[in-house]
């Protein structure tokens, strides 16, 4: 006999009956089931098999706490793997399966792990596979696939089938921030109350429970008196009341995390996240994360197993789980129980049983049961006191129990022999009950061992966080009155003190809960594993070894047997393993200790934190004034930090060429920045370079502060001029390179580079505001305001000409490094143009700034101009081949690491004024000789050529692996086809330079491109010649710019 | 998540403020020796308890702040704006509104 439906009770509605299926089998259940209490229900023993052992295992438990009971939700790109069957509301049509077992849960292959169980104890792995001699780890990588896929747990969706199912098809949750003035978390009795009390006033109440009901153990409990009344009573009344006080009840929603400042981490699921079919638009969750002024934790507490040979078969539960599933659900684990415990707790459980008409034997560790025991035997419970479980019988479901004769459970490890054999189904256990205190050590309250109620309680001397009480049973609370009397105080104190940073007290212990802890039972010489942790199968013999091994640490013996590491944290077992562990190096639970609390509480779903930031929502996107225009213009883009920058304008190959044709073939990358690339050194381009940083930095000190900032000087620029300018960190590195506008005495415009716009912005603004607050400088950001264009090359001033209305641009009117303000024509009119004689390309360029409003009318004007002269648009990727032709730094070579000798641009620093940096960049070390140095890397062989973050090699270094012991002598930054050399050529870093390798031929490789197999060092993979020369060899004296 | 009380904004959470370094390190002048400079910036003391950290509230206002905090229980005793001034600047302000810009310590 196994489970089955009450004939009557439970807050069931046994007239909305639900369909659901187990492994593709259809099954029957009630509206306010849960998974759990269905499959008992239904009679199901085994629905799981263990990690590593794949024994057989039931439903343990009627919460989050359940070790045992684990699924599958779902399928395909909806699967969920890892729920706890009691745990997940049960809802029509819902598919579960199990997992960890082939081909199914009641008969799986892997099971032969449990007859080798003796080999695989803790440890097994590392003894077996990384001690071998000689061979290191060599034998685990050959063994880990085989034994990963036989230990685990469910399988996640597979990306194939989320692929398939796109955005839309997957899970999505929302993140909500919410804030209130008093969070009271479980909304068991003592949170209800706490919450009740805490709105009296008008206050903004959160209540806030992980179950789709109210009430905790109270549920179903008409037979329990509160406040005189009965408790389904008391409850009704209490929810009616909560409503009219306007305390928000959040159901369904986990508090999974506390953090500072008293923020929680609450994960909400929607009553249907589980139904099938339903339509993925709608959240499946939130994240919220609730800012309360005061919290007042109600968590209840959680019954903890014990170890006894067998205590891991179906049939196996907590006796509160029996009570829980009895009361609220209406179901009986079983019809013939045996219930074990030393403690009070657990006789309201036999109780409960047996006025459902199930026959219950309970066996009580003490000598002496009292009153609890009295009150058994008049409900009709055989009390065996002095007696334990020895062993359970029975594989796929428990058939008989031995019971033994223990003379008490002193520390709670009790001794005893098989005694008499009692026929059961079902075996409920009860070591003892701990506050649930997860959240309260999240804020880094210590637990500490209270003898009197046999568990942890959070820290003794009530020193906790301000704005932070506890309420109930998670403090200590044994009796349902005293948890609701403690719960209203706690309520009525929060709202006192609200707005105050007063800490809470800790109210008086009279009433707390007192209980002896039962740990394991066990049988002098037997061998049979019993089970502390069954969701990572760890036996009490596994702690032994541990302690033997010298893992006596509670946090290595954790470690070392992965006891409590599972997806429960070991909830129910983890107390009773310290309580093993303390026994076996002769210790008290006290002094060995308890590991550290962490968030999350339960398992908390990635995408629920991830919330809609997904995919193109997962950073904001940034368009340039222009971008529509080179859009609908056919431009490819690419990434440039938040940017979508023009990568390149592919021209249609055949045909016209016109690229807004979309059917014609087009030209790939490559071809395109060639082409682009050629037009500017032969004809111009024109290049959108609004991405630009550009800060505005005025006051009658802009000039004495730049001078501090940039190496070079400042101070004498004259207005109306631009000067190229590079600025250090504080330890000498340098930081940016940019141009500075000089616009006016006392007013600067200073553009950075697109990516470190924002770094260059803050470090300006803290010199400005902290380190010289003295100057009377101001700093604004103007990035966005404007939109920028560059015109570059022999033909850029002729097609200038045609756009611009007034000013002189000729050579003598607008010399190198001029600025001025100028007049373009567009369509419809004419626009301010901000104009500067700037090159990156190293061609005779003009930088064009309009306010972004007009950004896309200058940019169709500029177009029709520089065509006009037999250019065209270019993009970031033929920006990159001109300026790595002319030597030019950008962010890949200004890494961090580079000091500005390494940069090849040591002359502009000033020996006249001091910068920032100055002291430091002379260190030793940044000045050595054989410091990595700007270079050209020029393959051998014409067709040769390598990519960006290949490695140089010095093929005669000493020891034949490339130099700096494997590090090579230097490497590649950026990579282009060069007509201008006629080659492929690369920009990087070499030591010492281009003079230190005249005449040598250097290799380059690259060890992690794919192909090379990520080899063990540079020396790996297909090496080309290469020779190393000056990077600064196109038009060095700088006749094409100044023409 | 810590709650920083800034002058400006009020009370915000701590994934607005950047962490920007300690604010008890004084900065020698530009044209101190290497020394100097060295000590200033690699010889800091990690210490447990209550220290002054320089903070900045990027995501907000901008201004960079000084928070007196306690590394080991991440409770926050005061906050005020870094730059004197501007301190004194909204002290004045506030105190015809009778706001305070430090947080009071707990009890």
């Amino acid at each position: 006999m196994s489970g089955f439906r009450l004939r009557e009770g439970g807050v069931v509605d046994r007239g909305r009956p639900l369909r659901w299926r187990f492994d593709g089998r259809a099954r029957a259940g009630l509206a306010g089931d849960t998974v759990g209490s269905a499959m008992l229900a239904a009679g199901l023993g085994t629905v799981a098999r263990s990690f590593k052992y794949h024994r057989p295992r039931g439903v343990m438990t009627a919460g989050e706490e359940e070790p045992a009971a684990l699924v599958t939700l779902g399928r395909e790109a909806r699967r969920t793997p890892n729920a706890k069957a009691p745990a997940v509301e049960l809802v029509e049509g819902l598919e579960v399966s199990g997992q960890n077992a082939w081909p199914s849960v009641r008969f799986d292959l892997g099971q032969v792990n449990d007859l080798l169980g003796r080999y695989f104890a803790a440890g097994f792995y590392y003894k077996t596979f990384f001690g071998i001699s000689g061979r290191g780890t060599w034998e685990w990588m050959r063994f880990e696939r085989v034994i990963r896929a036989a230990a685990g747990l469910g399988r996640a969706a597979d990306p194939f089938d989320v692929a398939k199912a796109g955005p839309k098809g997957t899970e999505a949750y929302d993140v909500v921030h919410d804030h209130c003035d008093i969070a009271v978390v479980g909304g068991g009795a003592a949170g209800i109350a706490a919450a009740e009390a805490a709105a009296a006033a008008g206050n903004d109440v959160v209540l806030i429970e992980q179950d789709f009901l109210l009430g905790g153990r109270l549920i179903g409990r008409a037979d329990l008196t509160v406040d005189g009344e009965n408790g389904a009573v008391w409850l009704e009344a209490r929810r009616a009341a909560l409503a009219a006080a306007g305390v928000r009840v959040l159901t369904r929603t986990t508090a999974f995390g506390l953090y500072d400042g008293n923020v929680l981490g609450l994960l909400q699921r929607a009553a249907d996240a589980n139904t099938p079919g339903r339509s993925a638009k709608r959240p499946e969750g939130a994240f919220r994360i609730l800012r309360p002024s005061r919290v007042i934790l109600a968590t209840g507490a959680q019954e903890r197993l014990f170890a006894c040979a067998g205590n891991d078969r179906p049939g196996v539960m907590l006796a509160g789980a029996m009570e829980r599933y009895a009361s609220r659900w209406a179901v009986a684990p079983g019809s013939r129980a045996v219930i074990a415990t030393a403690s009070d707790g657990a006789h309201d459980a036999a109780q409960v049983l047996a006025r459902a008409g199930v026959e219950v034997v309970l066996a009580d560790a003490r000598a002496d049961t009292g009153t609890a025991g009295d009150a058994s035997r008049a409900a009709g419970v055989t009390v065996l006191s002095g007696h334990v479980p020895v062993a359970v019988n029975g594989s796929r479901r428990v058939k008989s129990v031995w019971l033994g004769r223990s003379d008490g459970a002193a520390d709670g490890i009790a001794l005893a022999n098989t005694d008499r054999l009692i026929k059961a189904d079902c075996l409920g256990l009860s070591g003892g009950w701990s506050p649930a205190i997860h959240l309260v050590c999240h804020r880094g309250v210590k637990p500490v061992w209270d003898a009197r109620l046999g568990a942890f309680r959070a820290g003794d001397e009530g020193r906790l966080p301000a704005g932070l009480s506890l309420a109930g049973a998670c403090d200590g609370r044994g009796m349902l009155q005293a948890a609701v009397g403690d719960g209203r105080a706690a309520g009525e104190a929060a709202a006192r003190d609200l707005g105050t940073r007063k800490r809470a007290r800790r109210r008086p212990d009279e009433d707390a809960a007192t209980a002896s802890p039962l740990h394991a039972v066990q049988k002098p010489g037997a061998k049979a594993k019993a089970f502390l942790d069954p969701m990572h199968d760890v036996t009490t013999s596994d702690i032994r070894l541990a302690a033997r091994e010298g893992y006596t640490s509670v946090e290595h013996m954790k470690r070392y047997t992965t006891l409590g590491m599972a997806t429960d944290q070991g909830k129910t077992g983890g107390v009773a393993g310290l309580g093993v562990l303390a026994a076996t190096l002769g210790q008290t639970i006290a002094e060995t200790g308890i590991t550290t609390f962490r968030p999350p509480y339960t398992p908390v779903p990635l995408a629920a934190l991830a919330g809609r930031a997904r995919g193109a929502h997962w950073q904001p996107t940034r368009l340039t004034p222009m971008h529509d225009v080179l859009a609908a213009a056919g431009a490819r883009f690419t990434d440039a930090g938040h940017w979508k920058r023009c990568w390149y304008m592919p021209r249609a190959l055949g045909g016209d060429g016109d690229p807004r044709r979309t059917r014609q073939a087009r030209e790939d990358v490559g071809a395109a920045y060639i082409r682009e690339a050629a037009t500017v050194r032969r004809a111009c381009g024109l290049c959108d370079v609004s991405t630009l940083g550009k800060i505005d930095v005025a006051g009658p000190d802009a000039a004495t502060f730049l001078n501090r900032v940039y190496v070079n000087g400042f101070a004498k620029l004259p207005v109306g001029k631009a000067r190229y300018g590079v600025m250090l960190r504080d330890d000498g590195i340098v930081l940016d390179d940019g141009v500075a506008w000089r616009l006016a005495e006392d007013r600067f415009w200073v553009t950075c580079t697109t990516a470190q716009a924002g770094r260059v912005m803050h470090w300006l603004e803290y010199l400005a505001d902290i380190r010289w607050p003295e100057l009377r400088v101001t700093l604004t950001s103007s990035t966005d305001r404007w939109a920028g264009m560059a015109i570059a090359g022999p033909c850029a001033r002729a097609a200038l000409q045609r756009l611009i209305v007034d000013g002189d641009v000729s050579n003598e009117g607008l010399p190198f490094m001029g600025v001025r303000d100028v007049t373009a024509a567009v369509e419809g009119g004419v626009v301010p143009v901000r104009l500067g004689r700037v090159s990156f390309s190293g061609e005779l360029a003009f930088e064009l700034h309009t306010p972004a409003g007009w950004g896309a009318a200058l940019w169709q004007a500029a177009v029709t101009a520089v065509e006009a002269e037999g250019g065209c648009i270019y993009g970031l990727e033929a920006l990159g081949a001109l300026r790595i032709e002319k030597g030019h730094v950008t962010g890949a070579e200004l890494d961090g690491r580079m000091t500005l000798g390494d940069a090849g641009l040591g002359r502009m620093a000033s020996t006249k004024k001091d910068f920032v940096g100055k002291a430091l960049m002379a260190r030793e070390g940044l000045v050595e000789d054989g410091r990595p140095s700007l270079v050209h890397v020029v393959p051998v062989e014409r067709e040769a050529r390598f990519g960006g973050g290949a490695v140089l090699c010095d093929p005669k270094a000493p020891g034949g692996v490339g130099g700096r012991d494997g590090h090579g002598i230097g490497w590649i930054t950026g990579v282009t086809w060069s007509d201008a050399f006629d080659c492929w050529l690369g920009i990087g870093f070499a030591e010492g330079g281009p003079s230190a390798w005249a005449g040598r031929e250097i290799t380059v490789r690259e060890p992690a491109a794919p192909g090379n197999g990520g080899g063990s060092g540079p020396d790996t993979g297909p090496a080309v010649r290469a020779r190393i020369k000056s990077a600064h060899r196109l038009d060095p004296e700088g006749a094409r710019m100044h023409a | 998540m810590m709650r920083i009380a800034c002058p400006y904004c009020g009370e915000r959470d701590e994934a607005e403020f950047t962490y920007i370094g300690s604010a008890d390190v004084v900065y020698p002048p530009l044209d101190a020796p290497a020394e100097a400079w060295c000590e200033a910036l690699f010889f800091h003391e990690n210490r447990r308890g209550r220290v002054n950290e320089l903070w900045c509230h990027t995501h907000g206002c901008g201004s960079y702040l000084v928070i007196e905090r306690d590394t080991a229980t991440h409770e926050i005793f005061s906050v005020r704006l870094a730059n004197a001034a501007d301190h004194e600047a909204v002290r004045g302000a506030d105190a015809g509104t009778g706001r305070s810009t430090a947080v009071e310590p707990a009890e």
